[in-house]
């Protein structure tokens, strides 16, 4: 139990358990960021209602989560819906509940965005050239609404698993609690903390980074 | 609710207010002078900075504030550099901002079309002239709604300083909800000084872009 810096990380499966502890953190953005897609799409259709009612709801929905740092929502969820409601949820369905209250409302206002970018002009033009409403929808509004839409709805994903690790403060053991155990398992070694907390901000880095990429690279070809 | 239980605990939350918002503000305040030299390394090309720079702000903004804030609080005193939890805070979230705020500053200067700094020339400005009253105004009213934005997130961002120790709002909660079993008014006091610290921020940022819309000659501004 000696060892001293990085030689800790590949003892036995700490590395796996670490990659492990990472995966439950991604399962939970993953599913999150699924359901922000499908809510955010009715979110987005709603707040272009002409309904006032309607408008209203989808401005206090955002306005809440624009406030409201997620680590607030996450022991709303966590600690007090078991008191208000009787509601007893775990980390992960507590945070699998917040981030896609959030992300639903955030990827909401994108499409609405993105469905109000294009000009009037475009279904007009299509429409005198003779194209069906099907073919307008197919080849003129979707094409230009999902380039726009796309680069940002994948910025909004990054956004969301970084966010994701602040699941560890509703005790879920995700990979900065496993680095943590791993930390306290091998307590003789001086620079252990060191080395797993870089390597776990490495991680995350590796795990967005190529996303952040992908977004910033769409965007420029579709500028 | 028990409102006798929210009125005797009124002051620790004030209490807590006050550690977010100052710590909040010294990190808005340096992510802002870090953020503009950033932009400015970047935009002047400067060789061999605009690099680094470039890998900063890919580093910080694709990783987690709480990863970062334990690497430097507890990883890093394990090889010998010891920051108190003070100025923890405000390194991890000025390293976080900072980078935020390059890319706010970025896009309202690349929102600046050539042709103006050109016409600037042509009437006879000098070139910190031509920075000071037609770049900067325009590159600013662009930016102005990005730094706005920056600036309620890194706030909100500050609710991670509990891992630290900080007795911020987030904590004050924590440690009274662990303490009294209140769960409802506690997460409901959180909630409501959240709120008193974010709206008057959203407010002056309403007001100002509304007053610096000018620089955008209307066109850019159909509402």
């Amino acid at each position: 139990m000696q060892d001293s810096g990085i030689a800790i990380l590949f003892k036995g499966i700490n590395f796996q358990r670490l990659l492990g502890g990472l995966w439950v953190t991604l399962r939970i953005a993953l599913i999150s960021i699924g359901l922000s897609c499908v809510l955010g799409l009715l979110f987005g259709l709603l707040m272009l209602s002409r309904r006032k009612i309607a408008q209203v709801f989808c401005r206090v929905w955002l306005e809440i989560v624009r406030f409201m740092p997620q680590l607030v929502l996450l022991y709303i969820v966590y600690f007090g819906f078991a008191r208000m409601f009787g509601w007893d949820l775990d980390g992960e369905t507590s945070g699998i509940l917040v981030f896609t209250f959030w992300g639903a409302a955030e990827m909401g206002d994108l499409i609405r965005g993105a469905l109000t970018s294009i000009p009037l002009h475009q279904t007009e033009s299509a429409a005198a050239i003779g194209l069906t409403q099907w073919q307008i929808y197919r080849h003129v509004l979707i094409p230009q609404m999902l380039r726009r839409l796309l680069p940002q709805a994948i910025n909004l994903s990054t956004r969301i698993i970084k966010t994701t690790a602040l699941v560890k403060m509703i005790n879920v053991i995700e990979v900065l609690k496993v680095g943590q155990q791993i930390i306290g398992q091998f307590y003789r070694s001086p620079d252990a903390a060191f080395w797993i907390y870089f390597v776990i901000f490495l991680l995350y880095f590796l795990v967005c980074w190529p996303i952040s990429m992908l977004a910033k690279r769409l965007e420029k070809k579709w500028a | 609710m028990d409102w006798s239980f929210i009125g005797v605990h009124v002051p620790d939350y004030i209490g807590g207010a006050w550690v977010t918002l100052r710590f909040g503000l010294y990190g808005v305040a340096c992510s802002m002078v870090l953020g503009l030299l950033c932009c400015l390394a970047q935009y002047f090309r400067v060789p061999v900075l605009r690099r680094i720079v470039g890998a900063y702000i890919e580093v910080a903004r694709n990783t987690p504030l709480l990863v970062q804030l334990f690497f430097l609080y507890q990883g890093l005193p394990r090889v010998g550099i010891r920051f108190s939890a003070q100025a923890c805070a405000v390194i991890g979230l000025t390293f976080l901002g900072g980078a935020y705020m390059a890319e706010a500053f970025r896009s309202g200067l690349e929102a600046v079309d050539r042709s103006q700094t050109e016409a600037g020339q042509c009437i006879g400005l000098t070139a910190a002239q031509n920075i000071r009253f037609v770049i900067l105004p325009q590159a600013l009213a662009t930016a102005v709604p990005a730094l706005f934005a920056n600036i309620i997130f890194l706030i909100k961002e500050t609710s991670m300083f509990s891992v630290l120790a900080m007795m911020d709002l987030m904590n004050v909660a924590d440690t009274l909800r662990t303490s009294g079993g209140r769960t409802i008014e506690v997460l409901f006091m959180l909630v409501a000084a959240y709120l008193v610290l974010l709206l008057p921020v959203s407010l002056i940022a309403t007001l100002a872009e509304r007053r610096l819309r000018y620089a955008g000659f209307g066109d850019r501004h159909p509402v």
